[in-house]
């Protein structure tokens, strides 16, 4: 399936993981800050461009892993260099590579020490979560999964507000704990079924009770990375204290990461198991949305509301995948990449704002519009994009995961609503507020517009929002017969809808 | 379902989105910009009014606009139904163009260009409420409206305007997303479509579908289209009587409530359909319910001196007029609501205009304040006791048709009480409008309120800037009372629901 011209064997995720890191030993040599900032855009773009022949090679009609890669690794383990890609991990792949060259855009004025360090950063996390979302043997999922880690406490410990030793700290903790449970969990399997194969793994019959344990292992370790109430805590202060870019990270391609755990491992390897919780982890999904749009309503400091609307958004995302219904996970999917989207486009927007008025209250960012009317556009259109405002791209993800719900079930879906409404609230207050409210505020004089740069980052996320709200059909057809093939292997046709309770 | 794609839909949904682009573009040019506003009113209009005869001849026009999924799709449609809505406020958009460059200039407002760029983006919204095919596409234009007008009942940015905007989007966002939103989904699951039905009887709703769900999702509907001002929910519009007069007229008093009552009767009509609300027997409560809304809302009317507070509680009543005449389901009676769409636009934003010119000459807002102010002047109070007469209902003004209708319809219905109902709110129309009328005309100048000695001349009628507002509403005033002596165009329209 590559394109012609090139060998069907050429190692196209290869090349996809490793060039950042290739990239990133080349900024440690690099002298000067502005050519360590031009090197890194043009490898992360460069990045994103080599994703182009994987996209046009792939078959949406399959559910099948393409552009395999297997190669023995560590052979008296039983190890092997297995790379591959289906509709759910192409679509993820694509988002990550897509907004890495946008992080570097939005750090380029916002990170003034330590420039290159940093870039190596960005760069070894960009190898670290394309190699997640690739890797089809289990202990190569777990390396890359852990390499995630420690530049993410970096990005966040180094180059991160007032408090963010402890939030690094938070962070670190929190992630650690849900590793050592996944690798437990991984252990266990290759104990049972004697292979870290995950194509192996899935549809293995294994022991119910044996599923459970092994099913609750992955629950904790995703739900801390979705994160799921009451696991969430770490991530207003991770998201406060990084910088930008590493808030735009966090939300677009990290939180992703325990959702794509629940749809690559949980389901299909341990279904009967998800098929028994599936009820109570969407009730879990419906605290998490309604819990995200109470706090965010309260929340006065502009990354913190940003924050508390993303545990509400995910909480869609969750709630779409445990419903079991092809609505309800192709809506999860859906949701995930415009979660990555839009959130990503509002930290990069509260980050613009930090610079120019160095300050996230929104008290003080009030009236702020007036003087910077295109930035008050692009935030407007985001704004409403995270509220699912009909016509975004956010609307058919909530849309869809929502009528998953309602086939899955009455009051599960009707407890979620009061989620969908305070997700309008929040963002119309802020927007409100901030494009709009309060009387003429001396500090906001000569308060600069966005220049191009800073519109090159955001125009794209702004040209995907309107695509995907208008033309969703492309963007579902890569994936959707992953997901038939997904639901097939957890087995679980969709119940009918519980008539009136 | 296999019609050629009529570009006219198209073209009538872009005019008022390319003329806010324009409008936003001119912005440093005043005169240049109101013609960039004009320019797409006309071009809305004439767009518009060339579907009329077509739908009269009984072609159903359609035109598809994105798929976003199977069975979600973005798609126009133009049936006698959004004719009645869409003819008129194209019309009155044409004129609140005139009217409101005369209002704005008069009071040398602020940000004029903003204003009318959120003006032509909520025709865009109404527009599309009126031409949409599906549930979907009705929800998507019904949010634009909602976001879109915010800008403008804030407009003056002061803490009033604040308060009013803040109470403005929480009913209609709070009600819209919590409502209609999860209906519709639940529609669509249900039935894996949202697509309006061709008729009015039939519905789209599978016939098995028990009578809990029915009731659950009609009350969503009726209540979650929160522009339609049905009780309790109808306290946004009063809130939004800090606007700019315009906006109150055009959009208060026509665009967004047509939206709310309009997006209603459609999906009482096009996805229930008359048969399935009468099987489930939700007809006459919903004429009940609305019932109160029409004599509470009068009531409270009475009780006003703002003047345009009083004509907000005068639209509340009004509006439930149009719902209970297709809530009685009787062919008489759903085209005598429907009527009222057009016949209350043109009086209602008559008497708007009259407010807001009264405002601009003397800056009086109460009505105890304008004891005669009729013979300072004359056209604008005239033009506002035509209007008053056709909100009355008395024979030959327009809303006398309307009103001839609905009292047809209850009759066949067989409700003396929707009968009573009827005439006990002219009584209070009467009441409430006949006192301004008077007093304008008959009362002592400066009997209360006693304005100060270089505030007692207001600006006279020939002034240029009053020209702009009383030429205008003459001409609404003038078609309220036409629409009573010919009211065979909407009235052939309403015909051609029943096939």
């Amino acid at each position: 399936m590559s394109p012609p011209g090139l060998p069907a064997s050429f190692p196209w995720l290869s090349v996809l993981i490793f060039s950042p890191l290739a990239a990133a030993v080349v900024v440690a040599v690099l002298r000067r800050e502005r050519a360590v900032r031009w090197w890194t855009l043009a490898a992360t773009l460069a990045v994103a461009a080599a994703a182009v022949p994987v996209l046009v090679g792939f078959d949406p009609g399959t559910p099948a892993f393409q552009f395999v890669e297997d190669r023995p690794w560590i052979p008296p383990l039983g190890l092997r260099y297995t790379l591959g890609v289906d509709g759910l991990s192409l679509v993820l792949v694509l988002l990550t590579v897509g907004i890495l060259p946008l992080c570097v855009l939005a750090s380029w004025r916002y990170i003034t020490t330590r420039v290159r360090e940093f870039m190596i950063g960005l760069l070894v996390m960009e190898t670290a979560m394309v190699g997640v979302f690739c890797a089809l043997d289990f202990v190569l999922f777990f390396l890359f999964w852990e390499a995630m880690l420690i530049p993410m406490a970096l990005l966040i410990g180094v180059w991160g507000g007032p408090r963010k030793v402890y939030a690094a700290l938070k962070f670190f903790i929190y992630t650690m704990a849900g590793s050592v449970f996944l690798l437990a969990a991984i252990i266990a399997l290759y104990r049972q079924a004697g292979t870290w194969d995950l194509r192996a793994l899935m549809g293995r019959e294994l022991p119910l009770a044996f599923q459970v344990w092994v099913f609750l292992a992955f629950f904790l370790s995703f739900a801390i990375k979705v994160p799921m109430v009451p696991f969430h805590t770490w991530l207003p202060a991770a998201h406060v204290e990084a910088p930008t870019a590493g808030s735009v990270i966090l939300a677009s391609v990290l939180l992703k990461m325990g959702t794509y755990g629940f749809l690559r491992l949980s389901l299909p390897i341990t279904p009967d198991a998800t098929r028994l919780l599936a009820p109570h982890l969407c009730w879990l999904s419906v605290a998490a949305i309604v819990y995200g749009g109470l706090t965010a309503l309260a929340q006065s400091d502009l990354k913190k509301l940003v924050a508390y609307s993303s545990v509400g958004h995910m909480g869609f995302a969750t709630l779409g995948i445990f419903t079991l219904t092809r609505a309800g996970i192709e809506g999860a999917v859906l949701q995930m990449i415009n979660h990555g989207i839009t959130t990503g486009a509002l930290f990069i927007c509260v980050g613009l704002l930090y610079e120019r008025l160095h300050t996230r209250e929104l008290a003080a960012a009030a009236g702020v519009g007036r003087q910077v009317p295109v930035f008050a556009g692009f935030f407007g259109v985001f704004a409403l994009s995270s509220m699912a405002f009909p016509g975004t791209n956010s609307f058919i993800g909530e849309f869809l995961a929502l009528a998953g719900a309602f086939q899955f079930s009455l009051p599960v879906a009707l407890a979620a609503v009061p989620g969908v409404v305070l997700a309008a609230a929040y963002m119309l207050r802020m927007l409100q507020r901030v494009a709009y409210g309060g009387p003429q505020n001396p500090d906001h004089t000569g308060v600069g517009d966005l220049n191009l740069r800073e519109v090159l980052t955001l125009a794209p996320l702004l040209g995907l929002v309107f695509w995907i709200g208008l033309q969703p059909g492309p963007l579902v057809r890569l994936f959707a017969a992953s997901v038939g093939h997904l639901l097939e292997q957890t087995a679980a046709g969709a119940p009918p809808l519980a008539a009136a309770p | 379902m296999d019609h050629p794609a009529d570009l006219r839909l198209l073209g009538a949904l872009l005019a008022p989105l390319l003329g806010a682009g324009l409008v936003m573009a001119t912005g440093r040019r005043p005169n240049l910009r109101e013609a960039c506003s004009l320019a797409a009113a006309l071009t809305l209009f004439a767009l518009t009014a060339s579907l009329v005869p077509d739908v009269l001849a009984g072609r159903a026009l359609r035109c598809p606009v994105f798929e976003l999924l199977p069975g979600l799709r973005v798609a126009l449609r133009a049936d006698a139904m959004s004719l009645l809505f869409a003819v008129a406020a194209s019309f009155l958009w044409g004129l609140t163009v005139f009217y409101s460059a005369g209002y704005m200039r008069g009071l040398r407002e602020h940000a004029q260009t903003r204003f009318n760029v959120c003006f032509a983006l909520a025709l865009f919204g109404a527009v599309g409420c009126a031409f949409a095919d599906n549930l979907l596409t009705l929800y998507l234009f019904y949010e634009v409206v909602s976001v879109s007008t915010y800008p403008l009942v804030a407009h003056h940015q002061d803490a009033e305007g604040y308060e009013g905007g803040r109470k403005y989007l929480t009913y209609l966002t709070a009600t819209a997303k919590g409502l209609v939103l999860p209906a519709m989904i639940l529609i669509y699951v249900l039935t894996g479509s949202l697509d309006f039905a061709d008729n009015l009887r039939s519905g789209i709703l599978p016939a098995d579908l028990s009578q809990g769900l029915v009731v659950g999702l009609y009350v969503a509907c009726l209540l979650g289209f929160a522009k339609n001002g049905v009780m309790p929910l109808h306290h946004w519009l009063p809130g939004a009587m800090v606007a700019p007069t315009p906006v109150s007229a055009l959009l208060h008093a026509v665009a967004v409530v047509k939206v709310g009552v309009f997006s209603t009767a459609r999906v009482m009509l096009y996805v229930f359909g008359v048969d399935r609300m009468a099987a489930a027997n939700l007809g006459l409560p919903t004429a009940y319910f609305v019932s109160f809304t029409i004599l509470a809302a009068s009531v409270i009317a009475l009780s006003q001196d703002n003047l345009k507070l009083r004509l907000a509680y005068s639209t509340v009543s009004q509006l439930s007029y149009i719902l209970l005449g297709v809530a009685l389901l009787t062919p008489a009676a759903i085209q005598g609501g429907l009527l009222h769409i057009a016949n209350h636009a043109f009086a209602k934003i008559t008497l708007f205009f009259c407010a807001g010119a009264i405002y601009v000459a003397t800056h009086k807002k109460n009505i105890s304040e304008m004891s005669g102010l009729g013979r300072a002047m004359p056209f604008t109070f005239g033009a506002f006791a035509l209007a008053s007469l056709s909100m009355i209902g008395a024979p030959p003004v327009g809303g006398f048709v309307s009103k001839w209708y609905l009292l047809h319809g209850a009759l066949d219905a067989g409700t003396g009480l929707i009968l009573g109902v009827l005439l006990a709110s002219t009584l209070l129309n009467a009441a409430y409008f006949a006192p301004v009328v008077y007093q304008a005309f008959f009362g002592r100048a400066g009997a209360a309120g006693a304005p100060r000695a270089h505030a007692s001349e207001p600006l006279a009628e020939s002034h240029p800037v009053m020209l702009a507002m009383v030429v205008p509403l003459c001409v609404t005033a003038v078609i309220s009372v036409l629409l009573g002596f010919y009211p065979d165009l909407f009235l052939n329209l309403t015909r051609r629901l029943f096939p």
